[in-house]
Formats: C-alpha cells, structure tokens, sequence
C-alpha cells in the first residue's frame, strides 16, 4: 500500500502542477495578447540568415 | 596443421556463439526492418533500431551497446546515457514546431495536460502490479507519448528499461491513428463530434511569438528545475524559430541535428537490446502497460473535450482533447478525420494543432514532475 500511496501523490502532484502549470500559461498568453496586438504591416516582416 | 585448424576456429566464432536468445532478437530486428521498409512504419527510427538489434545481438561481434569501448557502446555512453541524444533531439523539435494555433486560441492549452492523465493511472497500475518505483516511473511516461522524453526519464531511472520502453514509445505514437479513433467514438455522440468550431487561425504578433518561449521556458523550469534540460532545449529551438535572425542555425537544428541523432539513438536503442534482458515477461507487461498509458490518455482528453463543450456551451468539440498528447501531429490529424467523418465541413486541424502542441508542453511538465519527486524521495 506504501507504494501506491506514493502513486497517488504522484499523480495529484503531477496532474495538479501540469494543469496549474498550463492554466498559468494560458493567462501569460493572454495577457502577451492583449499588450502585444497583432498589427497587419507585420506580414511585411522578412527573415535573416 | 593447428594452424588450420586455429583458424578455422576463430573464423566460426561467430556461429558458435549463437544462442536462441540471440536468435530470436535477430529476427525481431529483421521484423521492425520489414515494418520500416516494407510498409513504411516509422521507418526513420525503427530501420537504425531494427538493424540496431541485429548487429548488437551478433556474438563477437562486439557492437552491442554494453560491450564496454565498442563503437556502439561510445554512441550510448555518450549520447544516451548522458541523455545528450533526447535534449538535442528536443531543439530540433522546438525549430519545426510552430506555436501559433495555440498561441491564437490558448484555451485549447488545457488539453495538454488531460493528455498525460495516462500516465499517473498507469503509474499506480504498475506499482499494483509489483514492479519498483523507479521502473513504474519509467513505464509509465511511455504514456507521455514522446521518445524523447521517455528516453529522458527511463535512462534516469530505469535504464535497463530503456530498448523496452523507447520502443514501445516510438511504436504507439506511429499508432495513434489506430489507437485513438475507437476511444474517441466510443466517449462521444455524432451530434459531439459534429460540433463546428470557428474556421480560419487567429493571427498572433512576432512579439508573442518570440516572448512565447522565452517566458515559457523561464516558468516552467522555475516551477520544475527538472525539466529544464527538455524544456529549456524545446524553447530553444523555437526561439531560434520564431527570432527569425539564425535561419542557419534553425536549418541545422531542424535537419542536421536531429537526423544525426535520429541515427544514432535509433542505432544505439537497437544495439542495447540483448536478448537476457528483453525476452522476459516483463517486456510483454511494459508494452501492454504502454498501450494502455495512451489509451487513458485519450480517455481523460476526451472527457475533459466534453466537460469543455458544455462550459463553452457547445462552440468546442470534445474531439480536441484527444489531441492533447504529445503525439505530434499524428493526434491533430486524427481528430480533424474523425471531426470531418462526423461533419465534412468541420475543419478541427488549427484547433487540434493547437491542442497537440499544449501536449508536448504538458508532458515535458508531467515528466518534470516526475522526476523532481523521484529525485527527492532517493
């Protein structure tokens, strides 16, 4: 039982900070968002090699 | 006249030496030779493993992985065992993978980590099962569906595990496509899988493109150091990407690097498997486990896909959460088929992209998880 307690942390741990982890990305995400628009003349950008 | 018949002796080492174990290894590798060459099975990694396998099990001939100072046995120290192989691996991946789907609608970011639900349930049915904590763990991110980073925690924990468990990893994301679609129908009705979702992608800023993975990477190592050899290489490679200043170098890494290492860990992988350590009944467990990790996975994406259409009353479609695994963008391409089959004007690629690179960002994080509290309980 010792070891499957030990799974069952894991996986509260691990579900819980990945989806925690991903839920903070995805306000930092909109948040870039909303701070850093898309403008059109942007299309315009060229790459450098 | 001894000379002779010296000669003749070390001339028929090779055959001598021939044991069924090695014989049965032989064939398996000539198995995955057929599947690359013949049908066209993920052929960049299981030809190197197939043949791999088939040189590495040839008695004498001093090319198996663990024959110590053999040129096979200098690639898997080096590049292996020092999970050098995976990392580079991961800024190749992080210079062809493009953000933007997910980036342009980062609700879908959540089925990310849905998709690697597997993985924990499998972690626990392997621990019930009998085997050790540290060979559970690396049972269990087969589940992650990503070579990779199962690579990555396995040689940590568990490197004995390694030809099993690599194989198994690189075998089930080839077999997404007949894996995932039974599951998908089965958890949901036609009216679901006919949910229409907003056509066309959003357009992002090259701003948000380029702070993306800086931001990305500086966060989640912070969160979970452990990972930071995967992610921080991922983010690498696609701020080289997105920086659009080193196209050179994102050439090299998309190209060069990762099909010199493709070579390499494929060649290495094969040549570890001998047949003392892989025909055993364990094997049979771990692949069985491995199926079943990825198998769950998609249960918990699509159950989440349909929690997430009622929230959003009814504008997304379950069938995104069972692209929330890492298998990119073999699970995209399933969910806008199986999106398509239910409604052919249901056009789910963009959001399914999007879904599937939250995967790949979520099963870094699961396995980071993992190996911060494996680490910390040794």
């Amino acid at each position: 039982m010792k070891d499957i307690g030990f799974g069952i942390t894991m996986t509260v741990m691990g579900m819980g900070v990945t989806f925690l982890t991903l839920l903070l990305l995805i306000v930092i995400i909109r948040l870039l968002i909303k701070f850093l628009p898309y403008k059109k003349e942007e299309e315009s950008g060229k790459d450098t090699k | 006249m001894d000379f002779w018949i010296s000669a003749l002796k070390a001339l028929g080492q090779g055959f001598a030496g021939l044991s069924w174990q090695a014989a049965v290894m032989i064939a398996i590798g000539s198995v995955l030779l057929f599947l690359a060459i013949a049908k066209k099975i993920e052929p960049l990694l299981l030809l190197p493993i197939g043949f791999g396998i088939i040189i590495g099990n040839l008695p004498e001939a001093q090319l198996s992985a663990h024959y110590p100072g053999g040129i096979i046995n200098l690639l898997y120290n080096g590049g292996i065992l020092t999970q050098l192989f995976p990392c580079l691996l991961f800024i190749g991946l992080g210079a062809m993978i493009d953000f933007s789907p997910m980036l342009g609608n980062p609700t879908v970011l959540i089925f990310g980590a849905a998709g690697q639900f597997g993985i924990f349930l499998v972690l626990i049915l392997a621990l019930a099962i009998g085997f050790p904590r540290n060979e559970a763990v690396s049972i269990a991110v087969i589940g992650a569906c990503d070579g990779p980073t199962a690579i990555f925690v396995t040689t940590k924990f568990a490197p004995t595990l390694l030809p099993a468990v690599s194989i198994a990893a690189y075998s089930y994301m080839s077999l997404v496509p007949i894996i995932q679609p039974p599951i998908m129908r089965l958890l949901t009705t036609k009216k679901e899988r006919a949910t229409l979702m907003s056509y066309g992608e959003k357009k992002v800023s090259r701003s948000v493109k380029i702070l993306f993975p800086i931001i990305t990477g500086i966060v989640t190592i912070l969160i979970a150091p452990m990972g930071a050899p995967l992610m921080g290489m991922l983010m690498l490679g696609n701020l080289m990407r997105e920086s659009g200043v080193i196209g050179r170098l994102v050439d090299v890494s998309q190209n060069t690097i990762t099909n010199f290492v493709t070579l390499f860990l494929g060649l290495s992988i094969g040549a570890s498997m001998l047949g003392g350590n892989f025909l055993k009944r364990e094997t049979i467990l771990i692949f069985i486990l491995g199926a079943l990790a990825i198998c769950l996975d998609t249960v918990a994406g699509v159950l989440l896909g349909k929690v997430m259409r009622v929230l959003s009353h009814g504008k997304i479609n379950p069938l995104l959460g069972a692209a929330g695994t890492s298998a990119f963008p073999m699970s995209a391409r399933v969910v806008q088929k199986e999106g398509q089959k239910a409604n052919p004007r249901s056009f789910l690629l963009y959001h399914a992209m999007g879904a599937n690179t939250g995967g790949q960002i979520g099963s870094v994080m699961a396995a980071a998880v993992m190996l911060a509290i494996m680490t910390t309980i040794k």
